[in-house]
């Protein structure tokens, strides 16, 4: 087996997506199809070769340190789904 | 602390630095402006939105570095570290993981025990979050983003602490080096420098390093060495009672005095770091490093050492006016202004910092009202070195010129304080005042000298304490001399 | 006298800058259009008249004032729903989108105003870009204009659908693993994906970073380039945009392929493919020798791991992009009342998020999670670095590589649902190039024996888009698939 329904469950929970029991078995053979079919990647030897990062220029542009922004409007908070005057507002987090 | 055992502790300092502008984008950096205002569709985290990096962010974390003796990365990575909470908009936030920017310094700190030094694992860059605001409803939470996206520098120490009091000091130095370079104000009370620790305990001689417990949530220096000191007698006393010491995260609990565990919902964290593919590496040359070095601004020990070699201070003075940058920039305006350097040296350290400290002035992070500006002090020094005033004079004058940019010879001009050395005009006060005192004189005359300051004073009193002391006392000299 | 809505981009645009047809007039006409084909195509998810019709008036009245209004001066464009337009709807295709309305342009989108583009609506697409028919979309159902039982490719195929029904002059589209240029070889139009860099991806709702470019759809090779050429160059909003200076591409496509040099890469042509579509890609290469090109095979020996590579690469870094969608600052949220905020995470994501972004999301997650990072992710960069060196060692030796686009041609919808690996195998001609950064074409090579449209891809050095569209041109030219339209 490639994954198990324990890995699943688990990695759900990083992605905090909640899963029907259903979907957790149906999402557990499909990781473990993909997963399974993805094995020669696994055991090609690419020793010494280095991982692709940057695919354009090689280094990343700077900006000058300074204030473009102005004060945001009312337009930033427009799609909260709930605010509390300038603030959003969600469920009570528990330290 | 049992002799047998040792605390080792190393602190993981987040210092918020002095941009104009965040690390990825245009908005304001600055405190205090009214929710979600210094905010933008990058900061908050928006669909399609993409970062780009603020030079100076990266000026001041060489400038840390390069003071620390840091070797500074000639290529470097932002990696983004993944988890979910409300004050993350993006839900991972941007740091630098397997290849920070500098690494490999160390900060000298004294202790009681001597110099100690302090090795720095790793400086690197990130973004900070958001802040959560617990409401007035007590079913919600509220959340600001301004603080999103401001720059922040994370310093880590290798674990060579040992006691609580080293860790203040360790911070104290830090935040010094931090304020002297103008990155960071250092402001542990308005979260501007954070501290988290790593602490364990393993018997003394003992290389392996004990189960380690991170401590957070300690809002000032006096919080870290407490908490320290709770944490540290925490784990001692359960391997006592033979219990073994779970890695975990605990709370300080200012109000209670003790380290609470975290009840997290999830078990340990999985950041998934991996390296930001919005960002390419950051490249820093040669050239540029160099320029930071030479145009840096001079840290704590170097300008002590300075005003040792150019001002010709002794050893202790120059580390009194150097512990604090803004005591040290204050005595060379002084100076600058005109003064010479041991006499605003000795006005400094007796006069202004003994008000400084009663009136608790250096409680804030900056001094902002001095008893008197260093120009006004300087004015004053020179007054008494020409013996315009005398010394008594000048002290008497610092609470009238306090608040006020008077000009201090203006002061004594319109006042006629002027210091009396008219020779004419003190030889008729002294013949007036051996008159009126012939007991005195009698006694002096007898071999009482010690009665010579009543006469002085005599003659003080009578010029409105602005005779030159000096002269007076020659004076008399002559004068009980003459008619003996 | 053909409608309206059959010009091409090109002179649409002259007739508005010589005010033979006004702004308004071309701008009704889309909208006549859509109203007449969205029944049976779908493409549309968001139709923006009234902005449209006050864009193309305030086009008409500095062109009656004399100004240079722009190359696509009041010619009716479209967008895939992935490309934030102000004020208007942008869903990604999800249902975790629906009613979000961004309050800021892409830097695409902002370009084409600036050109003179009239926005007339938005497109649909696969859930947040993943997938290769555009049935992964939460908000609406595509159909391939040739035939409505058949899907029209995706991501991109609201883009490649609404051009092939001529219900837009032109449109945007996203590239990600062949999401541009499969739509449009189902739909036969012209899809370009530039070289990764080479177009802004701010605004752009991100799948995978490092494979995301937003590209062309247009009906003629030199529409591609009028389009591609008012989107092309640097940003400073894009820290991955080249500074490579961008130059006008649309008067240069004349050329020809006399001299020019084609590859073949032997592993793009396997057993399995539709007879139809190898036979139909094979002649295109004959008329491109014809016309003066010389062609020899070539070899890209890791194409077998390509599939494995992009999806652990794409899905790691969208696992990561897509933490955004919390239910905290925008979009959907679903809070039972006195739940806490890890149920509003769960909650929302569940109700939010359709199978097969929640199936990716998984992947990336596992891809990059401690103890399988450097056995999945890290390999797969590494692998990825193979495959681009075998492109560079293929491109030494010739100008541009000749291929098939997809192994078959549009399938019925339903057809390849079941089983995500079979979708994935779609892509397995499109994903390299992306993972080697280069830049591809599609265009319309014939049709098979049911009339479904085939395509022949093109794929360049980097930052020689030139090339491809000349090569394109040139066979174009030489061909007559360009005059044939889907029946609506």
């Amino acid at each position: 087996m490639a994954i198990t329904r324990d890995e699943v469950r688990k990695v759900a929970a990083l992605a905090r997506l909640r899963l029907e029991p259903a979907e957790e078995e149906r999402l557990t053979a499909d990781l473990d199809h993909i997963l399974d079919a993805f094995a020669k990647l696994r055991v090609l030897d690419t020793t010494g070769v280095p991982p692709a990062r940057a695919l354009a220029e090689p280094a990343t542009p700077l900006r000058d340190d300074e204030v473009l922004n102005p004060p945001a409007d009312d337009a930033v908070l427009a799609n909260a789904p709930a605010r509390e005057g300038r603030h959003f507002r969600v469920p009570k987090i528990i330290e | 602390m049992s002799a047998q055992m040792e605390a080792v502790i190393g602190l993981e300092v987040h210092a918020e630095l002095l941009t104009r502008s965040k690390i990825f984008c245009g908005c304001s950096a600055g405190f205090g402006a009214p929710p979600n205002t210094n905010v933008c569709p990058v900061c908050l985290g928006m669909p399609g939105v993409l970062p780009v990096l603020n030079r100076r962010v990266v000026e001041f974390a060489i400038r840390a570095g390069l003071a620390t003796g840091c070797a500074v990365a000639p290529s470097s990575i932002f990696a983004r570290k993944n988890y979910f909470y409300p004050d993350i908009p993006k839900g991972y936030q941007i740091s630098q993981y397997e290849l920070p920017i500098c690494a490999g310094g160390h900060i000298d700190v004294v202790t009681e025990a001597g110099t100690k030094r302090v090795g720095l694992t790793r400086i690197h860059m990130e973004e900070d979050t958001g802040k959560n605001v617990h409401d007035a409803h007590a079913a919600d939470s509220l959340v600001d983003f301004n603080r999103s996206g401001v720059p922040l520098l994370e310093i880590v120490s290798e674990p060579d602490l040992r006691t609580p009091a080293d860790a203040g000091a360790y911070l104290r130095t830090l935040r010094s080096i931090l304020q002297y370079l103008e990155v960071c104000d250092g402001n542990m009370e308005e979260g501007s420098f954070r501290c988290d620790a790593n602490v364990s305990v393993r018997p003394r001689g003992q290389k392996e390093l004990g189960t380690k417990v991170e401590i957070k949530n300690m809002n000032s220096f006096r919080a870290v060495e407490r908490a320290l000191v709770h944490e540290i007698a925490r784990q001692e006393q359960a391997l006592a009672d033979g219990e073994r010491i779970v890695q975990e995260t605990r709370l300080w609990d200012a109000d209670r005095e003790e380290t609470r565990s975290m009840r997290s919902k999830e078990s340990a964290h999985d950041y998934r770091y991996f390296p930001d593919p919005d960002l390419l590496p950051l490249v820093v040359d040669p050239a540029w490093i160099a320029e930071i070095r030479r145009t840096m601004p001079e840290l704590p020990a170097d300008r002590r050492d300075r005003f040792e070699r150019e001002h010709g201070l002794s050893a202790y003075d120059a580390d009194v006016l150097t512990q604090r940058k803004d005591v040290a920039d204050y005595f060379e305006a002084g100076v600058g202004a005109g003064a010479p350097a041991k006499d605003m040296a000795n006005w400094t350290m007796t006069e202004i910092l003994r008000i400084v400290r009663d009136e608790k002035l250096d409680e804030a992070l900056v001094i902002r009202s001095w008893p008197i500006g260093p120009t006004q002090l300087a004015k004053l020094i020179q007054l008494v070195a020409t013996g315009a005033v005398n010394r008594n004079t000048a002290k008497g004058l610092l609470p009238r010129l306090r608040g006020t940019d008077l000009d201090p010879e203006e002061l004594v001009r319109r006042e006629g304080l002027a210091q009396v050395s008219d020779r004419g005009a003190l030889e008729a006060a002294v013949r007036d005042v051996i008159a009126r005192c012939p007991d005195q004189v009698a006694q002096i005359r007898a071999g009482k000298e010690k009665v010579m300051g009543f006469l002085v004073g005599q003659v003080m009193k009578a010029t409105g304490g602005k005779a030159n002391a000096q002269m007076v006392q020659d004076l008399l000299r002559a004068a009980l001399a003459e008619s003996s | 006298m053909s409608a309206l809505h059959d010009l091409s981009l090109r002179d649409a645009a002259m007739r508005v800058r010589r005010r033979e047809v006004s702004a308004v007039e071309l701008t009704r006409a889309t909208l006549a259009r859509i109203a007449a084909t969205e029944p049976q195509v779908g493409a549309y998810l968001t139709v923006c008249g009234d902005e449209a019709l006050a864009a193309a008036a305030a086009i008409d009245r500095r062109v009656a004032a004399g100004e240079d209004v722009g190359r696509l001066a009041g010619v009716p464009i479209a967008l895939k729903d992935i490309i934030c337009t102000a004020g208007v709807r942008t869903t990604a295709g999800s249902r975790i989108l629906e009613r979000f309305v961004p309050p800021y342009d892409a830097t695409v989108t902002a370009r084409l105003r600036n050109a003179g583009a009239v926005i007339v609506g938005k497109l649909n697409c696969d859930e947040f870009a993943m997938g290769s028919s555009t049935e992964n979309s939460g908000v609406g159902t595509t159909r391939n204009p040739w035939d409505g039982t058949r899907v029209p490719g995706g991501s991109s195929g609201g883009s490649a659908a609404a051009v092939a029904a001529r219900s837009c002059f032109g449109a945007l589209g996203t590239d990600t693993g062949g999401s541009i240029r499969l739509p449009a070889a189902y739909c036969s139009v012209v899809g370009l994906k530039p070289t990764y860099g080479r177009v802004s991806r701010y605004g752009v709702m991100a799948y995978a970073s490092s494979l995301d470019q937003v590209g062309p759809l247009a009906r003629d090779v030199a529409d591609a380039a009028v389009l591609f050429d008012a989107i092309a160059g640097h940003d400073a909003k894009d820290s991955t945009s080249s500074p490579r200076p961008s130059r006008a591409l649309a008067g240069s496509l004349e050329g020809g392929v006399r001299g020019l040099r084609l590859g073949m890469p032997r592993e793009y042509f396997v057993e399995g493919m539709q007879p139809d579509v190898e036979r139909a890609v094979r002649e295109a290469v004959r008329v491109l020798e014809t016309a003066g090109a010389s062609v020899e095979s070539v070899s890209l020996p890791h194409s077998e791991y390509a599939i494995a590579t992009y999806y652990l690469i794409a899905t790691a870094e969208a696992s990561s992009n897509l933490a955004r969608y919390d239910g905290v600052r925008y979009g959907l949220r679903v809070a039972k009342p006195g739940s806490s905020v890890g149920e509003m995470y769960a909650g929302t994501r569940a109700a939010g998020l359709g199978a097969e972004v929640k199936r990716r999301i998984m992947l990336g997650t596992y891809a990059l999670s401690a103890g399988y990072y450097d056995a999945y992710y890290l390999k797969a960069l590494q692998v990825r670095t193979l495959i681009a060196q075998d492109f560079t060692k293929a491109l030494a030796g010739c100008d541009a590589l000749v291929a098939p686009i997809a192994p078959t041609t549009a399938f019925r919808l339903g057809e390849k649902t079941a089983d995500p690996l079979t979708m994935y195998l779609s892509d397995i001609f499109t994903i390299s190039v992306n993972l080697a950064g280069l830049p591809g074409m599609s265009v319309p090579c014939g049709f098979d024996g049911d009339g479904l449209p085939i395509g022949l891809q093109l794929i360049g050095k980097p930052f020689d888009e030139a090339t491809l569209l000349r090569v394109a041109a040139a066979y174009e030219g030489s061909t007559e698939w360009r005059q044939r339209g889907p029946r609506l």
